[in-house]
């Protein structure tokens, strides 16, 4: 047990995780790429058009991804932050601050794929349903998140003041989503759920799942990316970033 | 403990007392506030009365994020605050407190105001008393939150906008059943299930808020 903890502890450390993070990268990307592809092939060639809502309803298979990315990147982001404040590691704060972006951007991206459903299916752009809402409320979250970290200068405040806006934003997020619910509904009701079996076709929910692995593949290796800038950055003046730094150098010339 | 309390909130409302322009500042915010929505609309009563809710509820919650910066900025600004963080007795308790007293100044004026401008709004004499309980019952979950925010940006640059970005979000809920209850009176459904709704949130948002701003708070000091 004791062992464990400590092979964990070690890749919490930005000086042994960064290699690691560097080595996985382009697995991610990889299998980013091939679900990527194996879902935009089911979804546009495979699935059949949908018997009420046209060609246009192939939007979900981007749309209903993207919504599911940005809900499940803000509970990691909050994970990381609470492993963060109760074990003070540093690693925890860059993956959260990395997950960041990646999660408003998954917000922006399922709005805006939403707004471009709606337009047809709903004749409306926007309309002030229950998800729609919390899902803009998410990306103001998000906002709220990023321009925190970034007002202050010192990383490590930055880092922790981050951690509990994300901690509150987490506790807040049911209470938002049940309070916009009760507040109005008038979305269709959810056709994925994990309770009931789906009411939609059985090729699309896989095309579905393909896009939404393909998603989560890509929001693993970017938010890698971004970590590993992250901890160039900070650790700047630690004696293996320079050894790391100059060894490439060295290696191109 | 409700010692520790009632000294910090004494001490608090003494400062705001001695700083008078502060409190009539934000009142009259609030009052301007609401009162330019009638100019841009246009004065059909069937209309302001629809609107009235609404509009007064994000007046008032306004009003509140106005005086948030300043309900820890002059303590660290001259030590208090590293005294009250040194101090034996739980930093929750004074932030308690704090955000009691920041509800007598903020939150229980905006109440008293509301239904003299709810009257502007044609609202009938149900709807201006649901109006004032509402934002009574709501307004502590409003002070309790903002102090979160407040203590997340103690001392960082832009604090007073950075504050609205991150508060505002936090308080659709206090705002949708503040606003909600009115509503309700208005169309003729009792205020009953959103008043309690509200008053859940301000139990909520007061017992747990403290908290989390002491550990921000503790965050800043460092």
């Amino acid at each position: 047990m004791n062992n464990r903890l400590i092979n964990w502890f070690k890749y919490a450390s930005p000086q042994s995780f960064y290699p690691i993070a560097g080595k996985m990268i382009p697995w991610f990307w990889a299998l980013a790429a091939v679900f990527g592809v194996a879902g935009l092939y089911v979804g546009f060639l495979v699935a059949p058009t949908d018997a009420q809502q046209g060609e246009g309803y192939r939007i979900i298979f981007l749309h209903v991804p993207a919504s599911w990315m940005s809900m499940f990147i803000y509970l990691v982001m909050a994970l990381w932050a609470a492993l963060g404040l109760a074990f003070n590691t540093r690693l925890s704060g860059m993956m959260a601050s990395a997950l960041a972006p990646t999660g408003a951007l998954f917000a922006f991206l399922s709005l805006w794929t939403g707004a471009l459903w709606g337009k047809p299916m709903w004749g409306a752009w926007w309309v002030w349903d229950a998800r729609l809402t919390s899902e803009l409320i998410l990306l103001f979250l998000y906002i709220g998140f990023i321009a925190l970290q970034s007002a202050i200068d010192d990383p490590r405040r930055a880092d922790k003041a981050g951690a509990i806006l994300a901690l509150v934003g987490v506790v807040n997020i049911p209470i938002i989503y049940f309070s916009v619910k009760w507040w109005n509904t008038l979305h269709q009701g959810s056709s994925v759920s994990l309770t009931k079996s789906p009411s939609m076709a059985m090729i699309m929910l896989w095309g579905m799942l393909l896009c939404a692995l393909a998603c989560w593949m890509y929001s693993i290796a970017v938010a890698l990316m971004r970590a590993r800038s992250i901890m160039l950055e900070r650790e700047r003046h630690t004696e293996w970033v320079r050894a790391l730094l100059t060894s490439t150098n060295s290696g191109k010339e | 403990m409700l010692a520790l309390i009632r000294a910090v909130i004494g001490r608090d409302l003494r400062l705001a007392m001695r700083r008078q322009a502060d409190i009539v500042s934000a009142m009259f915010f609030f009052i301007i506030v609401v009162s330019l929505f009638p100019l841009g609309i246009g004065p059909e009563a069937d209309l302001l009365r629809k609107l009235a809710p609404g509009v007064l509820w994000v007046a008032a919650l306004l009003a509140t994020m106005l005086s948030l910066p300043r309900l820890f900025a002059d303590d660290h600004r001259d030590g208090t605050l590293e005294q009250l963080a040194l101090a034996p007795q739980p930093l929750g308790l004074v932030v308690l407190g704090k955000v009691i007293a920041h509800w007598l100044v903020s939150g229980l004026p905006l109440a008293l105001l509301a239904p003299v401008l709810g009257i502007q709004f044609d609202l009938s004499t149900d709807a201006l008393w649901v109006l004032t309980v509402s934002l009574l019952i709501g307004t502590p979950a409003l002070s309790g939150i903002g102090a979160i925010g407040a203590a997340l940006t103690l001392g960082v640059r832009g604090g007073g906008v950075l504050l609205s970005l991150l508060v505002l979000p936090l308080y659709i809920p206090v705002l949708i059943f503040g606003a909600g209850a009115v509503d309700a009176t208005v169309t003729g459904l009792g205020p009953q299930a959103h008043l309690s709704l509200l008053g859940a949130l301000t139990l909520g948002g007061v017992f747990f808020a403290p908290w989390a701003t002491a550990a921000a708070l503790r965050i800043a000091l460092e």
